[in-house]
């Protein structure tokens, strides 16, 4: 085996370039965040005048103060609360009205059901552009607006089209034999969907679930559009960064805070996101 | 997962008679399946695409009916025609810059042992809201190379190249030394090997005296070499232009030049802390010596990504930096689905690695290419989020896209909802061939 080791080693050696490229692209991906997170650690006296590369030269500089500042703001803390209500909230409505749906697709057969479910497929694609006006004056009309309520309700609804398709797809890959057999025990419906459908299906809801919640945590128009006191953390620091330059310890911190929770939960659930994506755009 | 044909799932045969009792139940379950989701799509996309379509032959408080007119204002007014143009550019530009960047990241990361590692990187800023990376990113573009990091980084480039000189407002103090900051200073006499050649400024506010310099050094003669300094030729209280005394610091990092008699550089050389330079191993002649007006270069003060005419690539870089991983990944997973028998024959034919990505691997990734590539442009016209925070408030207007134009001018202060419907209209008409696509590529697949 030693020739195969050598012939190992040579062939390391030969990728060395090759390797070093790839180091520096990871790097190139990766500094932009990092020089967010240092950011936030610099103290606000410092930050106008010097890059965040300074605490290489000095650590000692590094400080928490920003993010204790942070915490000490109200708008921001609620900001926070807000944004988590709003994208679990959403999610979990979604997730039940897309498998319902998605199972009636599947499923339950019904006159006009792909004529139907073409409409639905459709709907992806429409910018929700089209909806700020009429729903904007809908929601005033009906108190909906500036409420957590009337921005999970939107967030739903456009996540809709994505979720029944996705789930819809997946339920259809379900063994017709397990539903069957269920049907002919005497099963409801409901039971099937409860016993059978959830947990059978738990991947492509998985997938469904993170999407969903990184795009409404990470949502800034729909709450820009319909709410004014009620603000999720993007829009706190929209507001904050019309005075750019003058708040940036604040704008940092808060942003980083903003985008460490899908990172977080990005990294735990890559697989299923990954899936979702792949079915959402190959399949 | 496949998607079977679920119209195989009907009880097969069920006869339609009044008789069958379960035939309303199945109806109601049915029903009550679908509602939630039908009545929210209608309620929140069908009725408002409707409602703003029509919305958009109306004025702006929506009472009268103006026909086009604001079809017409948004061709013809300027920052709306500059959000168009600037979303044609975002179509041009992005998507195939996208799906090239991912499709090169896709074919490398099959070749390194991290590749999930390198991946996880990438695809990373997917999960960061746009909002969020254009704060990110707005925080690198900074102007000030101090604090801007990627103007840091092109500043260190620069100096690695050569050093960037700050004596803007020099003068020569020595009589024989002619020139000027912008065209840089010659040394009027002849210098033959051996010589030595002293090169006094004057005019340098001691702030500009570049760090790390000490007290000047008179040049020492040497064989074969021309010596010499280059010095602030001034101290408190007068001193004699053109000798090196006590006090007077030398010039480090400027930049020297030699000459031979026909006029070409011969010899280039930076000078030390204290001033002094040589060039050594010369042949008999004659030469002349100068200071390069590299040395009085401006300081690099920083590319202006976020001023108005830079905005536009400075948001798409950004935007750029968030997708490639999502174009990596699908891609790499259409890739993982060639057969590798594929390749191998391809190789053993003796095609050349370049040769099977061309007439192989690509052609055989068409179809992926493509769902990337419509993809992007849906994306793409909807760019919103990010341009708002890479853009400062000043430069909005240079880096207008449609989504944002629709945004502003319904709802920040402007409040033309007629104009916005029209605007949220036009956006809906150029993203309907992508619907059409998908509708077909659904019926394609079910088929």
């Amino acid at each position: 085996m030693v020739e195969s080791r050598s012939a190992w080693v040579v062939r390391q050696f030969a990728r060395l370039p090759l390797q070093l490229l790839m180091v520096f692209i990871a790097a190139l991906w990766l500094v932009p965040t990092f020089g967010l997170a240092m950011t936030s650690l610099m103290p606000a006296s410092v930050i106008s005048q010097e890059g965040w590369w300074k605490l290489f030269s000095d650590p000692s500089l590094a400080t928490l103060d920003n993010y204790k500042a942070m915490f000490d703001n109200s708008d921001l803390v609620d900001a926070l609360v807000t944004t988590a209500i709003i994208a679990v909230g959403n999610t979990l409505i979604l997730v039940l009205v897309a498998a319902l749906a998605g199972y009636a697709f599947a499923w339950l057969p019904f006159p006009g059901r792909d004529a139907l479910f073409i409409v639905v497929i459709g709907l992806l694609v429409v910018p929700l552009q089209v909806a700020l006006i009429p729903i904007f004056s809908l929601y005033n009309s009906t108190g909906l607006f500036d409420t957590v309520l009337g921005l999970i309700l939107f967030h739903v609804a456009f996540g809709l089209p994505f979720g029944i398709f996705l789930l819809r797809n997946f339920f259809a890959g379900i063994p017709k034999d397990i539903l069957e057999s269920a049907r002919i025990d005497g099963a409801s419906e409901a039971w099937i969907f409860i016993r059978l459908i959830l947990p059978l299906g738990l991947p492509a809801i998985a997938s469904l679930a993170i999407f969903q919640f990184l795009w409404t945590w990470n949502d800034l128009l729909v709450a820009l559009t319909f709410g004014r006191d009620v603000q999720p953390l993007t829009v706190a620091i929209f507001s904050q960064l019309r005075q750019f330059g003058t708040n940036i310890e604040l704008i940092a911190p808060a942003s980083f805070l903003s985008l460490a929770i899908p990172l977080a939960v990005f990294l735990a659930f890559q697989r299923y996101f990954v899936q979702g994506l792949l079915a959402g755009s190959v399949k | 997962m496949t998607v079977t044909d679920a119209s195989v799932a009907a009880p097969a045969g069920v006869p339609d008679s009044q008789q069958d009792p379960g035939r309303w139940r199945r109806r109601a379950t049915t029903i009550a399946f679908l509602a939630p989701a039908l009545v929210m799509l209608c309620v929140w996309i069908v009725y408002p695409t409707i409602r703003t379509i029509i919305r958009s032959f109306f004025g702006r408080d929506g009472s009268d009916f103006v026909w086009f007119d604001n079809y017409q204002t948004l061709f013809t007014t300027d920052t709306l025609t500059k959000a168009i143009e600037n979303n044609a550019i975002w179509v041009a530009v992005v998507p195939a810059t996208v799906a090239a960047i991912g499709l090169i990241f896709a074919v490398l990361t099959e070749r390194v042992s991290w590749k999930v590692g390198f991946r996880t990187v990438v695809f990373m800023p997917m999960a960061i809201s746009m909002f969020a990376a254009g704060v990110i990113w707005h925080v690198m573009d900074e102007k000030d190379p101090q604090r801007g990091a990627v103007n840091a980084a092109i500043g260190a480039v620069k100096d690695a190249f050569g050093s960037s000189g700050v004596l803007l407002d020099a003068q020569a103090a020595t009589p024989t030394l002619t020139g000027s900051p912008q065209q840089g200073f010659v040394l009027r006499t002849p210098l033959r090997p051996g010589q030595t050649a002293l090169m006094g400024l004057t005019a340098i506010p001691p702030a500009d005296v570049p760090e790390g310099a000490k007290q000047a050094a008179a040049p020492k003669p040497q064989d074969g070499a021309i010596t010499g300094t280059v010095w602030r030729d001034f101290k408190p209280g007068g001193g004699k232009p053109g000798v090196v005394e006590p006090e007077e610091l030398g010039i480090p990092g400027a930049t020297v030049q030699l000459r031979d008699s026909g006029g070409s550089v011969v010899a280039t050389t930076t000078t030390g802390d204290d001033g002094t330079f040589a060039f050594t191993d010369l042949d008999q002649g004659t030469y002349r010596a100068g200071i390069s007006s590299k040395t009085f270069d401006e300081p690099f003060s920083g590319v202006a990504w976020l001023g108005p005419s830079l905005i536009t690539p400075a948001v798409m870089i950004a935007y750029i930096w968030v997708w490639a991983g999502f174009a990596m990944v699908v891609l790499a997973a259409g890739l993982s689905a060639i057969p590798r028998d594929v390749l191998e024959a391809a190789r053993t034919d003796g095609a050349t690695e370049w040769q099977v990505f061309r007439r192989v691997t690509v052609p055989l990734l068409a179809p992926v290419l493509s769902v990337v590539f419509v993809t992007m442009i849906i994306n793409v016209l909807k760019v919103f989020d990010i341009v708002l925070s890479v853009a400062p408030g000043s430069t909005q207007d240079d880096a207008n896209v449609i989504a944002l134009a629709m945004w502003r001018t319904s709802f920040s202060g402007v409040n033309d909802f007629g104009l916005g419907s029209a605007i949220a209209v036009l956006l809906f008409v150029l993203v309907i061939p992508a619907l059409a696509l998908n509708v077909r590529r659904f019926k394609r697949e079910e088929s």
